[in-house]
């Protein structure tokens, strides 16, 4: 078995009086594609970002590639992390959102670029050859100049894609990458991200596709109100779920 | 499938009596009132004209003299490098008190909080004579540790130039304002924005800097261009700490020849002079800032009044 990417245990969240977490544990490998599918305010998008320390936890920890998340423990004590030192542990855990989220003041090429050339401090020429590459790899050679506002959803998701994946991440995660498109667009973002997949990269997909979850991801998780109900090989799940609740959400998306 | 219109062909009238060919023509524009109320603004402005050009307590003369003089030029210089130095001010003082008010730590927003209480609460008239007087408050500014040795100490009446006691009175004033201006275009940001920066790594700073100033000067220059306008003309304030600024330039003129009404209306025209260059320079910095919005800002033209007014014919759509 490969080696494990992000381990959670316990982990809990409370907006105020709801709870939204109430302890996710979850185990996930290098290379492997997690979808994680569900209700409304399951909390699914809450724990995503989770992960990437947007969201700070009230339980449990994570670990990602052998670093706590948003923490460190030096002389037998738990620190939370200065927000440097935050900044540095996100670089490499990329994320895509719903709404995008481009920067709307940037060429296609300057979003690609800003990040490794800010954060890591990458020479411009390297980023612009990479940037260019990545443009290719999701079919928008011919945009690098234009602004996000000329581009259609889908696009702007690829260049979102694209823009995760010049900082060289070793983990992405996708918040419902594909619920803001309309449903024409939906396609050529999926299939930018099962490039991505058979490519190798280890992926945490927040999704209502539920086709996309049967063919590509190597596990399915199924939450519902703040907890995994059911997990398991993506096939197995959606052809037999155990649970009753599954089962329910099932009929109604299938 | 085909439609009522193209299936009655060259017979466009049809039995509802409704012209079908007529309706695809540009509809006749009713520009009565439009005609009457350029009649009475014509009117208004001949009389006002009128009235300038005959009443002689005007002055032209003397007004265009002392408006091209070297006195009133060298005012208008002063008040201008008043204005770029207040604004400067105000600009650094308004970002950094309006970053003190979004601070996580609720001491350094509490302070800027009161600073902007105190500044944009008492009027800069006020201001401007407290500075002027800082003499009469602490007679001697001096640089040293608190309670302990003094390394070198200033008469305020000599540090504290009736030039500078104008720039802290203005500055900090403006500053006051321009927090709110700059805090409403940081809040103005999607939240998105910073998220997405944060998950690509970004530090506070570089998310402040790269992408969420740039994104809120859209909202933040409007605001400011006419902050810089008002700005101009609450200048002339500092007249009372006798800085001979335009103004102030003009008064000492018109105390020794007596032409009151010549001498502020040269003023009033260099006022009006710079303003109108001022906001032409404000259209071409919005411009800037509106990039990747998708909708160019374009120099509104009046109503095309000529092809407004003409109806136009008609235009018969021949359908093969």
């Amino acid at each position: 078995m490969n080696e494990v990417v992000v381990e959670a245990r316990g982990v809990e969240k409370n907006f105020g009086d709801l709870n939204v977490l109430k302890g996710i544990d979850l185990t996930i490998r290098k290379g492997d594609v997690t979808c994680i599918i569900g209700p409304s305010g399951s909390g699914k998008s809450t724990f995503l970002r989770c992960i990437n320390q947007l969201e700070t936890l009230d339980g449990g920890y994570i670990i990602v590639e052998g670093q706590p998340v948003g923490v460190k423990i030096r002389k037998g004590h738990v620190e939370a992390l200065s927000n440097a030192e935050a900044a540095r542990s996100r670089e490499n855990i990329g994320m895509v959102f719903q709404s995008f989220n481009l920067f709307p003041h940037m060429t296609v090429l300057e979003n690609i670029c800003e990040a490794p050339i800010r954060v890591k401090k990458e020479n411009r020429a390297v980023v612009r050859e990479r940037a260019f590459a990545l443009l290719e790899r999701v079919g928008l050679s011919s945009k690098a100049d234009v602004y996000p506002a000329a581009l259609s959803g889908g696009q702007q998701q690829r260049v979102a894609i694209a823009r995760a994946l010049a900082m060289e991440p070793r983990l992405m995660l996708f918040d419902e990458p594909t619920s803001a498109l309309d449903p024409e667009l939906v396609g050529e973002v999926l299939d930018v991200m099962r490039g991505l997949a058979d490519a190798g990269m280890t992926m945490i997909v927040v999704t209502h596709e539920i086709g996309f979850a049967r063919e590509v991801s190597d596990h399915l998780i199924f939450m519902d109100d703040g907890c995994v109900v059911e997990q398991g090989d993506p096939r197995t799940v959606l052809r037999s779920p155990q649970h009753e609740r599954t089962k329910q959400f099932l009929a109604k998306v299938l | 499938m085909t439609d009522t219109a193209s299936a009655l062909g060259a017979e466009s009238v049809s039995d509802d009596g409704i012209d079908r060919a007529l309706l695809r023509g540009r509809p006749r524009q009713h520009h009565g009132l439009l005609w009457l109320t350029a009649g009475i603004v014509l009117f208004a402005t001949f009389l006002i004209g009128y009235s300038l050009v005959t009443n002689p307590r005007f002055e032209w003369g003397v007004v265009f003299g002392w408006f091209s003089s070297e006195r009133l030029f060298t005012g208008l210089l002063r008040t201008l490098s008043l204005t770029a130095i207040s604004m400067v001010v105000g600009i650094v003082v308004g970002v950094l008190l309006a970053l003190g008010r979004l601070a996580p730590n609720f001491i350094i927003a509490a302070v800027a909080a009161f600073l902007v209480w105190i500044f944009r609460g008492v009027p800069v008239f006020v201001q401007l004579l407290f500075w002027g007087f800082i003499a009469a408050i602490y007679p001697r500014i001096a640089v040293g540790i608190p309670f302990g040795p003094e390394f070198f100490s200033v008469d305020a009446n000599v540090l504290i130039t009736p030039f500078l006691a104008a720039i802290l009175g203005l500055g900090l004033n403006e500053g006051a304002y321009m927090s709110e201006i700059v805090r409403a275009g940081l809040l103005s940001v999607n939240r998105g924005q910073t998220e997405a920066a944060k998950a690509l790594g970004m530090r506070r700073f570089t998310i402040l800097w790269r992408i969420v100033l740039p994104q809120a000067m859209k909202i933040i220059i409007p605001p400011t261009g006419n902050q810089t306008i008002s700005m101009l003309k609450t200048t002339s304030l500092v007249s009372v700490l006798a800085f001979p600024e335009l103004l102030y330039s003009a008064q000492l003129v018109y105390s020794a020849n007596f032409k009151t009404i010549p001498l502020l209306i040269a003023a009033s025209l260099w006022y009006l002079l710079v303003t109108s260059v001022l906001s032409l320079g404000q259209f071409y910095i919005e411009r800037h800032y509106n990039r990747g919005s998708g909708k160019p800002l374009k120099v509104r033209s009046f109503p095309r009044f000529s092809t407004s007014l003409r109806p136009r014919a008609a235009k018969r759509e021949v359908q093969p």
